[in-house]
């Protein structure tokens, strides 16, 4: 199966979760920046949750499907459509070869993905089909989409058309702001929130900070209120963990995300917690921002939280195994085998 | 050194085992063991740990294990810490050729410090250098041990293109530039070593506790090598 590239949109890349065991050669981890709609889309198509999709911000592309195939687009609305019909989010479906996929005006949220069954089938470098554009590797030739690229895609054993994420658990990337407030995000304290005055600790959990139009993927510069430090900015240079709250000796946040530089010498007030980096993820430029400090314990229940809303697409699965015994009560064959996601069944006569 | 190491929070995915707030060898050697000590008796849910100057940090899936369990863990590897005897460290020899259109600042470190080219030269590839880290680009060592004889202040106006393998001096540090990037160090040399590959394992051609020695070569021994591909 192969995509074709009619418009690559302004910023689309191949992504899955990311690149693990070469940090400490220098080597960042990339990967999708909003990892549960990544998982989420790769389970809606009967594909594992580390395969690879397409990452999509903000204006999207026009795809053409060289053959029939099972997909889900997930995360931002950036208004997708197939053959100017729209597309449902948080749903597998079905499409016909030459079908075309367009988007249009992005209405809530900054990155979408898009998952087909089987995956996309890039060669990995160091473990990973992520896209590290810096560094020129990864992904497609190593760089965003262009038009005429075409991108393979690897063979299903089973799509899995139809299936959805039930609606409460879908996130509200498009809630509206409450006193300029678009994202509340939870962090741990930490490393080093003891470089800074007791005052800005304060400050920064109690203001609204303004996502500037210098944030990529590597991370989002903040404008809000300036952060003062005890006795100076620099630390010995250590390493930055995703979510990472870094503040310079000019005293506005950064918060390092998926294609950081693995180390760094600024001290890091806090980091935001792993079931929060979606929400981050989610923000455009100019969206505000505040930052809630919780416990490592509240990190964690949130993030099974997160888990079970994933549960909640696996569970389908069962709906698919009866789907297979009915098929096999109505056929003739003497043995047919079920298999995906690690789970193999074999019903035989 | 700490008494006790720090166990400080990196969020909930990382957690940073700090064992001192200076840059010294003997820091360096407690940070290589405590990864040995990891990399021999691994815990599970850990991802993979990250050497720094002063500190290993351990990333790890908080699903598989939760944070606090893991600093416990990790305190009881800590007493086993000492039983880990450091396998010899690696010299790796890097070959530079000095000067001309290769290392075009090597006459402003001379200048800036009183000494001829050829001294700037016999002092640099005389040091053995500590490797303490990776990082800032894939593929760049943090070096210890330039002699404070040729330290030299960044340029004023940086490069916007530098090419791969340029070797070069900013403050009391130095250190190679692994792929074309913009940068502000004086550059004295060049190594025609491919020291960054994303398509080999490992990617890079050192790790961290690594020593590393210059050792000069003319353009003949250069291109000599730059052809025979990546030599390791």
């Amino acid at each position: 199966m192969t995509i074709r590239v009619l418009k690559p949109g302004i910023f689309t890349t191949v992504q899955d979760l990311g690149r693990y065991g070469y940090q400490q050669y220098g080597v960042p981890v990339a990967g999708a920046m909003d990892e549960f709609a990544l998982r989420a889309g790769n389970l809606l198509v009967g594909n594992a949750e580390s395969d690879a999709a397409l990452e999509i911000t903000l204006l999207g592309p026009k795809l053409e499907l060289l053959e029939d195939a099972v997909l889900a687009i997930t995360g931002a609305d950036l208004d997708a459509s197939v053959g100017g019909k729209p597309l449902p989010l948080w749903k597998s479906v079905a499409l016909r070869k030459g079908s075309q996929i367009s988007f249009g005006r992005p209405r809530s949220g900054a990155r979408a993905y898009l998952a087909v069954a089987g995956g996309i089938d890039v060669p990995k470098v160091m473990g990973s089909r992520s896209t590290y554009v810096r560094g020129k590797f990864g992904g497609f030739h190593g760089r965003p989409l262009q038009a005429g690229d075409e991108l393979p895609v690897g063979r299903s054993s089973r799509p899995t058309p139809g299936r959805k994420l039930p609606a409460h658990l879908v996130p509200r990337y498009g809630a509206p702001e409450y006193g300029g407030i678009r994202g509340i995000v939870r962090v741990i304290l930490g490393p080093q929130d003891d470089y800074f005055t007791s005052e800005s600790l304060e400050l920064f959990l109690s203001s609204i900070y303004r996502v500037s139009p210098v944030s990529d993927r590597m991370g989002y510069r903040l404008e809000g209120p300036k952060l003062k430090h005890r006795q100076g900015a620099d630390i010995i240079s250590d390493a930055i963990p995703p979510g990472a709250v870094q503040v310079p000796g000019h005293g506005a946040p950064i918060v390092m995300l998926a294609d950081r530089q693995t180390t760094g010498g600024y001290a890091k007030i806090a980091t935001v917690i792993s079931a929060d980096l979606p929400v981050l993820a989610q923000l455009r430029p100019g969206d505000g921002v505040s930052f809630k400090s919780v416990s490592m314990a509240e990190a964690i229940t949130a993030l099974r939280e997160q888990q079970a809303a994933l549960q909640a697409i696996r569970k389908q699965l069962f709906s698919d195994v009866f789907a297979l015994l009915k098929a096999f009560a109505e056929a003739s064959a003497s043995e047919m085998l079920y298999q995906r996601e690690g789970l193999k069944l074999t019903v035989r006569r | 050194m700490y008494s006790e190491p720090r166990y400080l929070p990196g969020g909930d995915r990382a957690l940073i085992v700090e064992f001192a707030d200076e840059i010294s060898e003997e820091v360096s050697q407690m940070v290589r063991r405590f990864s040995l000590a990891l990399a021999r008796y691994p815990l599970p849910g850990v991802l993979e740990t990250v050497p720094t100057y002063r500190s290993l940090v351990v990333y790890f899936d908080p699903l598989a294990m939760e944070g606090p369990r893991l600093v416990e863990k990790l305190k009881g590897l800590q007493k086993r810490i000492l039983e880990i005897d450091l396998p010899p460290a690696r010299t790796v020899l890097v070959p530079v050729l000095y000067g001309s259109e290769y290392g075009p600042d090597l006459g402003d470190v001379a200048s800036h410090n009183g000494l001829t080219p050829e001294e700037v030269i016999a002092i640099h590839a005389s040091s053995t250098y500590l490797i303490y880290m990776l990082g800032f680009t894939p593929g760049f060592a943090y070096l210890g041990g330039l002699s404070p004889r040729i330290v030299c202040p960044r340029l004023d106006n940086p490069r916007e293109q530098i090419p791969g393998g340029s070797v070069g001096i900013a403050g009391i540090q130095t250190g190679i530039y692994p792929i074309d990037s913009p940068g502000g160090w004086r550059i004295i040399g060049r190594t025609p070593l491919r020291l960054y590959d994303p398509d080999v394992d490992p990617p890079a051609l050192f790790q961290a506790g690594d020593y590393l020695k210059f050792s000069p070569i003319d353009e003949e021994g250069f291109y000599r090598i730059a052809e025979g591909g990546r030599s390791r």
